[in-house]
């Protein structure tokens, strides 16, 4: 089947995909953009979070025909241009990262809950980013670079 | 944070230039990663490539009776179908003893080993054209207990030599020494996971002449290269290795997975193949942390002297060897823990199973003696009635001390320190009246609002080995150019050793500045086009590739200051480098290291070695078998509510003397995140093997922590400079893993009560239903 998504602001068509593709697989394979990760496969880990149409999903648990007409934001659509967007900023500042094959997954959920809430508390923090699994960092520079992006956009 | 001088001269170059060792720098790779632009070996991609797949026996030991795979092989799109009679080169491989085949011949040893591969156009063409390979099992009786595999000698063998792996006994001392206050126990410990989160992949691409490259995630290059290219039946150099982005590692990674597997099906079809793990497939396709069962008795005096330890272990090494025979020398080397005590019996056994194989995971072999001996130690200051911390600085080793196996520990050794340092930390606060129920255990599941919960405070403490052991000759090669781009001097580093998540890249390029006092540094890819590394294991990549980064880059200065030697005419002793200058001993600026060079490429490269160690004796187990050691120190403070079993870490401190912290950033970053995998192992993480069979292959049902697991962790770093180490450096990476474990199973023995000897404690552990 044809599938046409519009992906980080761009008109895609991804030819003969197979019915039981997921979105990830899409994206990964047929579209280019290898940024999101598969390390579950059952949206256990959240490396593979994207938006779709605004809200975080795990996408290897959408068929790719369910994306059909919708729009996705990945990892790869949250600078603008060379600038980083803040949380990927202060992931970088913070040495969030040590293998990074959460980090796409992470910043998709920690760049959603920073814009919707204002001043998150660290349970708040944690509640967000609790479908998101690391096994490098053990989470304390993780939890020090989301509470930096949202001081930071705090006085913005 | 204590910062302490560098031990020589160059290192004051680091004030000249930013971003040199003892400098928290940015990573080279973090801007990449965050943009999703970093090329993890799953994301690799080749036109024209195909997908591998491997069918895996689902019987935990078997007899293959017929395997046809014709049918598969006429499936549309499938390309190529292989077995064992495919393989070229010896259809046998492993890290200590040869004795894994690349693809099963007529028996399989475990649930999951590699039985045939192919390559398709789709992956999901090949997972289909897999259901169609014929395989006649004849099913055996699988082999489970790794007690019985040792001793029973009327079981089947597993392999040609028996069911024993390896035993090692130590005698130290007087081995049945007798005291005034005895306490015993058995403990065991669960099949822990590497779990990291990039499943095993790579791409492997076939050039014109009948070699290969492969880019893959891994360890160590050069071991995969020799296993790799003898199952291909090549020589090396035909076979080429290239490190791809890798998610982590943390052991898993030592043994090969699907190299060898990649490359036959690249050659057969001569088309790029890339192969792909799933979670699943993943949990099979590597070794795991040995279980073990743990035998232990200490005696002391009544004022709390330890008088002997007493103890026998079993590791179940599962089908093949992989790391075994390493698990045991460290786990009976170690296995009286970071204390004095003058006599003592050990004996280990390693032995084959059909249970899934078992070999290198962070903190090996030292994991499962810290877990007994420390759940020891807290029995003892109960049975002493003394406090637990305060048994502890009481016995604890320090510098000059004699180990187990009769080596003198001639670096410092602050263990009663760190202990000391850890009960001087405050405490969290009680709670008192209403509480936010996600502190409590259940969290938001909203099961307490306080009423059966307890709490409880808990110690651990360990003695790990850094870097190879028992004679082994441990080095690391490193390649450094120094030359003119753009009118600036740049220094780019080259070795094989693998970043694999833990900031190596960085690191290098500290170093190279330090030494070379320029500011721009690169990290060439690693690859086998230079020497070899060694692993990214054993917390030895600071150490060994740090020490041959900074012996190369000691070349290339010599190199320059030979050539200003020549140009300036004046002798070249006490040139320094600093600011991308040539620098006299009394601070005169000499030359600009870019008008110096001019056109000239200084390009050197040097091994590093570590001092020599010894193999055991293999009778009395005595010997000088390791060259360093790390020693962390955990508290950990839980609350438990004894109705549903449920736990929460409420706080989890650390303790830790790294040596000199040449990145103060990532020497936090190894410790807050491998505290997170002893927290693991503690409460929750357990491959459930049944009969040979795993239960819970996927992360629905194999749980690691989660950001809710983890409490706020509270770290004081100590550093005390080993003087035989580069710039003094100790190993990181695996210490906190190792003591975080049993801090966390004490806090839950005191806080209940209960013996719990057994990691993970599950919540029926504590209800006792």
């Amino acid at each position: 089947m044809r599938v046409n998504v519009v992906v980080n602001g761009e008109k895609r068509q991804a030819d003969n995909v197979w019915e039981g593709e997921s979105l990830l697989y899409v994206l990964r394979e047929r579209l280019g953009l290898a940024g999101s990760k598969n390390a579950c496969e059952q949206g256990e880990c959240g490396s593979c979070t994207v938006y779709l149409d605004g809200v975080p999903v795990c996408s290897c648990l959408v068929a790719a025909g369910q994306a059909e007409g919708r729009e996705v934001r990945t990892v790869e659509g949250l600078a603008d241009g060379d600038r980083l967007d803040p949380i990927q900023e202060s992931f970088v500042e913070y040495g969030a990262i040590q293998c990074g094959f959460c980090t796409p997954g992470l910043l998709v959920t920690a760049h959603d809950l920073v814009a919707r809430t204002t001043d998150p508390s660290d349970a708040e923090i944690r509640e967000a980013l609790a479908g998101n699994l690391c096994r490098c960092t053990g989470y304390e520079k993780i939890l020090d670079a989301v509470r930096l992006a949202a001081a930071r956009k705090e006085n913005a | 944070m204590t910062r302490a001088a560098p031990a020589r001269s160059p290192q004051d170059l680091a004030g000249t230039v930013s971003g040199g060792i003892g400098a928290s720098p940015l990573r080279p790779d973090g801007t990449l990663k965050v943009r999703g632009e970093f090329a993890y070996s799953s994301d690799l991609w080749h036109e024209d490539m195909l997908w591998g797949a491997t069918l895996r026996s689902p019987h935990p030991h078997a007899r293959i009776v017929r395997l046809d795979v014709s049918r598969a092989l006429a499936q549309p799109g499938v390309h190529a179908v292989l077995t064992h009679e495919d393989v070229p080169g010896e259809n046998v491989y492993g890290l200590k003893y040869q004795d894994t085949p690349a693809l099963a011949e007529d028996r399989v040893r475990f649930q999951g080993e590699p039985v045939a591969i192919l390559a398709a156009d789709h992956p999901e063409i090949a997972r289909q054209a897999l259901k169609e390979i014929d395989v006649e099992y004849e099913v055996l009786e699988p082999i489970t207990d790794p007690e019985r595999a040792a001793h029973d000698t009327t079981l089947p063998k597993l392999h040609p030599g028996g069911n024993l792996v390896r035993y090692q006994r130590i005698l130290k001392g007087d081995p049945d020494a007798a005291a005034d206050v005895v306490v015993s126990g058995v403990y065991e410990i669960g099949m822990q996971d590497q779990a990291f989160l990039g499943p095993e992949s790579g791409l492997a691409v076939p050039d014109d002449e009948g070699g290969v490259d492969l880019y893959l995630a891994t360890q160590w290059l050069h071991v995969d290269q020799r296993q790799t290219a003898k199952a291909l039946g090549l020589p090396p150099e035909k076979v080429r290795l290239t490190l791809s982005g890798v998610g982590g590692a943390f052991g898993g990674r030592e043994d090969l997975s699907m190299q060898i597997h990649s490359c036959l099906l690249a050659l057969r079809t001569g088309r790029p193949v890339k192969m792909v793990y799933n979670r699943e497939e993943s949990f099979f396709g590597h070794v795991h942390r040995h279980p073990a069962k743990m035998y232990y008795e200490h005696g002391a005096t009544k004022d709390g002297d330890l008088v002997y330890v007493r103890a026998r272990m079993y590791f179940d090494g599962g089908a093949y060897a992989s790391k075994t025979p390493v698990v045991v020398g460290n786990g009976t080397t170690l296995s009286v823990g970071p204390y004095n005590v003058p006599n003592a019996k050990i004996e280990g056994w390693g032995v084959y199973s059909n249970n899934p194989t078992c070999g290198a995971m962070r903190g090996l072999g030292a994991v499962q003696p810290t877990y007994a001996y420390e759940s020891q130690m807290d029995k003892l200051a109960a049975a002493l009635g003394v406090d637990p911390a305060d048994l502890r600085i009481r016995n604890a080793m320090s510098e000059g001390s004699t180990n187990v196996t009769g080596q003198v520990v001639d670096f410092p050794a602050p263990v009663g320190e760190l202990v000391q340092r850890l009960k001087d930390m405050p405490l969290p606060p009680e709670r008192t009246g209403a509480v936010d129920i996600r502190d409590l255990p259940g969290g938001a599941s909203n099961v307490t609002h306080g009423e059966g919960v307890v709490r409880g405070v808990g110690y651990g403490v360990t003695i790990k080995n850094i870097s190879y052991a028992e004679g082994l000759d441990d080095y690391s090669t490193a390649r450094v150019r120094l030359q003119v781009i753009g009118g600036e001097p740049v220094a780019m580093v080259h070795t094989a050793a693998a970043e694999v998540g833990q900031g190596l890249v960085t690191l290098q390029q500290q170093i190279a500045r330090t030494e070379l006092g320029v500011p721009r540094v690169t990290v060439h890819p690693a690859d086998t086009s230079v020497g070899d590394a060694g692993s990214s294991s054993a917390s030895r990549q600071t150490y060994i590739t740090g020490g041959a980064v900074r012996n190369a880059c000691r070349a290339v200065a010599e190199a320059v200051y030979a050539l200003a030697e020549r140009r300036l005419v004046r002798p070249a002793t006490g040139m320094s480098l600093a600011g991308g200058k040539v620098v006299a001993d009394d601070g005169e600026v000499l030359t600009g290291l870019a008008e110096l060079l001019g056109d000239e490429v200084v390009e050197e490269t040097r091994e590093y070695h570590h001092r020599k160690t010894y193999p055991l004796d293999p009778e009395t187990g005595q010997g000088d078998a390791h060259v360093q050691y790390g020693f962390s120190a955990h508290r950990a403070v839980v609350d438990v509510d004894v109705e549903l079993g449920l736990v929460k870490v409420v706080q989890l401190d650390c303790a830790q003397d790294v040596g000199k912290a040449l990145n103060p950033d990532a020497v936090l970053g190894q410790i807050q995140g491998g505290s997170a995998q002893g927290l693991g192992l503690a409460v929750m993480e357990e491959i459930q093997v049944v009969d040979g069979k795993v239960r819970n292959p996927s992360f629905t049902d194999y749980l690691i922590p989660t950001v809710l697991d983890m409490p706020p962790m509270r770290i004081d770093v100590l550093e005390r400079p080993d003087p035989h180490s580069p710039y003094g450096v100790r190993g990181v990476g695996e210490p906190p893993t190792i003591s975080a474990t049993p801090a966390i199973a004490n806090a839950i023995r005191a806080a209940t009560g209960l013996e719990l000897p057994r990691v993970p404690i599950r919540p029926e552990h504590i209800t006792g239903t």
